[in-house]
């Protein structure tokens, strides 16, 4: 039954998407478009088999640092939200900074990353750090901020000390949260690392991206793309995994809010 | 009546006494006064019900006597000691249940036990029993949002009873429960309240409810609240499923109700 229901939710979305390679495909050859402006999806798919060794080494690289960059960046982002939700005032002091800093696209700062740290792994580490912290610091803050009154009020009556009150309602209560956090920023550090690819890198898919550029590979250019693609969900759905094996009856939370 | 004429003289044998309690709160320069007055005391091992209309601060009342509020002015003493202000020494069941939907039933109804720094082991071992009273045996290892309605409010109950705190406040327990429901937890309660004879405050809106499980009853005006009257509830325990249809309990209803309803009507 489970099996059934999971086949009527995938079908729908796969038939669309292969329609509209097919679409692509019927269209790049009715009109003839030259392969450097928009190749074919099979045009993409022989370039993709045929530079695969070369593709999977630049992704293992790319992914080594989106991995490493997002596990800083959200232990960063989990520490700043518990600094300033246990201790009294941080909150209302560097939230709003937050916030502000966060209007600023933080991959402008890349560039200067680079003058700073040059091109080793350091800044590449800062830029993904910097980029994966604040969606987790907003959600954990998030969730820590929607615990449930009621049981609050039952904590504090009896007598729960504050490490309890901490670690036996609060956090458990904002995993839900957290976990939505981690996921926008598991996206973001494979962007993070492209583009810290970009500005200067021995290997990568951002590294493989800009000499596609600079020979008007566009096919190559594809596959780069449907590569940080395959990453990005890769990430996602380990993240989703992980929510699944950690937050316990997750399913119950759900039916709990409605 | 002047409403501290009846509970004044505090004998010692009380276990909780609240004294001349008032409570205004104040916001943006408005101030509402909630408790004006309160005088009341629950002996060791007594049930003592307060009955009011919605919104008439007994929350309010509870939420003083668990600490979390500071009252404007006078006293909460459990056993002589002053407790005002003071979190920790009472067993509080909310009027939602409560509990926490990433731990196991056995594991929410021990929390206080591990709160108060017993070991889990310990605690899941004594819990057994509890839960076996409560119905919720074979569903020690499952997560609240299985259990129905009524099966949360047992487990949130046998939460507070496993606290070490002796006094019991539970407010409102069996409000959001559909009326069969009702009735088999008030049985179920009576049943397990008269063997451990835990001192025990609860809060309703059901006059039936109060007189059927308590003690002693004290009526609630509207705000702000004082005690409006104080009633020994004369009927014998154990208590039998067919005292709401005595007369003497019919008519104890109706003129409790008279007074509310007199109240009321003064109020506006």
């Amino acid at each position: 039954m489970r099996a059934v229901r999971w086949m009527k939710g995938i079908l729908p979305p796969l038939g669309v998407l292969a329609g509209f390679l097919l679409l692509w495909q019927a269209a790049v050859m009715f009109f003839g478009t030259k392969s450097w402006i928009l190749p074919s999806p099979l045009a993409i798919f022989r370039e993709g088999r045929a530079s695969y060794s070369r593709l999977f080494d630049n992704l293992e690289s790319t992914l080594g640092i989106t991995l490493l960059g997002f596990a800083i960046g959200s232990l960063v982002g989990v520490v700043v939200a518990c600094l300033l939700h246990a201790i009294p005032g941080m909150k209302a002091g560097f939230y709003p900074l937050l916030i502000m800093t966060q209007n600023i696209p933080t991959i402008v700062l890349a560039p200067l990353l680079v003058i700073w740290f040059g091109f080793g792994l350091l800044p590449k580490m800062i830029l993904i750090t910097l980029v994966c912290f604040f969606p987790v610091s907003v959600a954990l803050l998030g969730g820590f901020a929607r615990t449930d009154a009621s049981m609050l009020d039952y904590f504090r009556m009896s007598g729960a000390s504050r490490a309890q009150q901490f670690f036996k309602l609060e956090f458990p209560h904002a995993l839900p949260s957290l976990f939505s956090g981690l996921k926008i920023s598991a996206t973001y550090s494979v962007m993070g690392a492209v583009i810290a690819e970009w500005m200067g890198a021995e290997m990568g898919i951002g590294v493989l991206m800009m000499s596609a550029k600079a020979t008007y590979r566009s096919d190559r250019m594809f596959v780069s793309i449907f590569a940080v693609i395959i990453a990005s969900m890769l990430l996602f759905s380990l993240v989703a995994l992980a929510e699944k094996l950690i937050v316990r009856s997750s399913g119950s939370r759900e039916e709990e809010r409605r | 009546m002047n409403p501290s004429a009846f509970s004044g003289a505090e004998d010692s044998s009380a276990y909780l006494t609240i004294t001349d309690l008032s409570m205004t709160f104040r916001e943006r320069k408005q101030e509402e006064e909630v408790l004006a007055n309160i005088h009341l005391h629950v002996a060791k091992g007594e049930f003592v019900s307060i009955i009011g209309p919605s919104g008439s601060g007994k929350s309010t009342l509870f939420h003083l006597i668990g600490g979390l509020l500071q009252p404007t002015s006078g006293h909460i003493r459990l056993e002589g000691q002053e407790i005002t202000g003071k979190v920790g020494h009472v067993s509080y069941m909310p009027q939602q249940h409560a509990l926490l939907p990433w731990r196991t039933v056995r594991d929410n109804v021990i929390l206080p036990r591990e709160l108060a720094g017993q070991s889990r082991a310990k605690a899941r071992k004594e819990s057994e029993r509890w839960l076996a009273r409560a119905g919720l045996g074979e569903y020690a290892r499952s997560y609240p949002h299985v259990l129905s309605g009524g099966m949360k409010q047992r487990a949130s109950f046998i939460r507070a009873l496993l606290s070490p705190q002796e006094l019991l406040l539970l407010d409102e327990p069996f409000g959001s429960l559909d009326e069969l429901t009702r009735l088999d937890m008030q049985r179920w309660l009576l049943d397990l309240w008269e063997e451990e004879k835990r001192s025990v405050l609860f809060i309703t809106h059901s006059i039936d409810e109060a007189l059927l499980l308590s003690d002693r009853v004290y009526v609630f005006s509207n705000k702000p609240t004082t005690i409006l009257r104080e009633i020994q509830v004369p009927f014998a325990r154990p208590r039998l499923e067919e005292l709401p249809l005595h007369p003497e309990f019919v008519a104890l209803k109706q003129e409790i109700y008279q007074s509310m309803k007199a109240e009321r009507a003064s109020f506006t």
